[in-house]
């Protein structure tokens, strides 16, 4: 394996509810990176999820079991680090899955980060992980990772990236890995 | 549009002081990669700060940081996961540190990844980096450095550095999304 990066959409938010990949997504890849620049959501304290399809897109509703743990550090000097609840999910989560929360909305503040899916046309469940770092409306540094599997042997064709409230500018670029 | 990662430059420090990368333009991302990092002096620091000058650059971005590594000594003992609070910054100018008590023997050395997000960004720039080195007491420790320079100038060049002597080494700087 070489480890090249294939380019197969560029997405730019700009005052957009979401943003969908809904092609490119096959077993042309064993796995797929999306790289997250510069998201900046509209609104205040809100967090950027991800959904997975089977189906193209027509509905966003696979079931996901997953981690959230991070480091984070205020900038008056205080931190915590460990095992966050509430930002994973049980067997039955089929909602979104956060890949960064508590975004700021202020002019300067955003998140940037990794999400790497692995083989979407598997027969086994789906295995993603990520790693974001927000500037947080609590005016903070978090370093997030979130990880976990779609526990389904449908294959996984399509992804949603929004907001849980509001809109959102910034980009968005899906890569094969070969 | 550049697919894949693009090698922009290559610094082979031999007995340095520091090495700057002074064109952060380009691209949206930019990816460090740091090899066989050796320091001629034992039990420092390897570290790296930001700057925002055109030219002469000064290093000295405030910046906010989160650092925590895991360890494990060669003699089978001290495995644990901690956050170092005495090695993350809260809105200092001061330079970053992506290892420390790293050991200068002739197999001793770092290697790791740093990954900085859009240096032109109206935003804050937002970074990350995994890593690891043979400390010089004989552990093996993977740290993890993550913050944002937090200005909405643009970063213009970066500064690696030990806290204390000079380093040999290779670090490649790599760009990827063309901007």
């Amino acid at each position: 394996m070489s480890g090249k990066l294939t380019l197969i959409s560029s997405a730019t938010a700009s005052g957009s509810s979401s943003i969908e990949f809904t092609s490119g997504i096959d077993d042309s890849f064993d796995e797929y990176v999306f790289y997250f620049v510069d998201i900046n959501p509209a609104t205040d304290n809100t967090d950027f999820v991800f959904l997975g399809s089977s189906n193209g897109g027509t509905d966003y509703g696979v079931d996901k079991v997953t981690t959230s743990w991070r480091a984070k550090h205020t900038e008056s000097a205080s931190t915590s680090f460990g095992y966050v609840t509430g930002y994973d999910h049980p067997l039955d989560g089929t909602e979104k899955q956060w890949l960064a929360y508590g975004v700021g909305s202020d002019s300067d503040e955003s998140t940037a980060g990794i999400f790497h899916i692995f083989n979407p046309s598997s027969a086994y469940v789906k295995h993603f992980y990520s790693r974001f770092n927000v500037y947080s409306a609590s005016i903070e540094t978090t370093d997030l990772f979130i990880a976990g599997y779609w526990n389904t042997t449908s294959v996984i064709d399509a992804v949603q990236f929004k907001m849980i409230s509001g809109n959102f500018d910034g980009v968005i670029q899906m890569y094969g890995i070969s | 549009m550049s697919d894949d990662w693009k090698l922009l430059d290559t610094s082979t420090p031999s007995g340095a002081s520091s090495v700057e990368f002074t064109d952060l333009t380009g691209f949206k991302i930019f990816k460090f990669v740091f090899i066989d990092v050796n320091p001629a002096t034992d039990n420092v620091k390897f570290q790296f700060n930001g700057s925002d000058d055109a030219s002469s650059h000064t290093y000295d971005i405030t910046k906010t940081t989160t650092y925590f590594d895991a360890q494990h000594k060669q003699d089978g003992n001290y495995g644990a996961l901690n956050y170092k609070t005495n090695h993350d910054l809260a809105q200092s100018t001061g330079y970053q540190s992506l290892g420390y008590e790293l050991g200068n023997g002739s197999d001793e050395c770092l290697a790791g990844e740093l990954h900085l997000f859009n240096p032109a960004s109206t935003y804050v720039k937002h970074f990350y980096y995994v890593g690891n080195y043979y400390q010089n007491t004989e552990y093996t420790l993977n740290p993890y450095v993550a913050g944002y320079f937090n200005t909405t100038s643009a970063i213009t060049a970066l500064n690696f550095k030990m806290d204390s002597g000079n380093f040999d080494g290779v670090i490649k700087q790599y760009g990827l999304v063309a901007s």
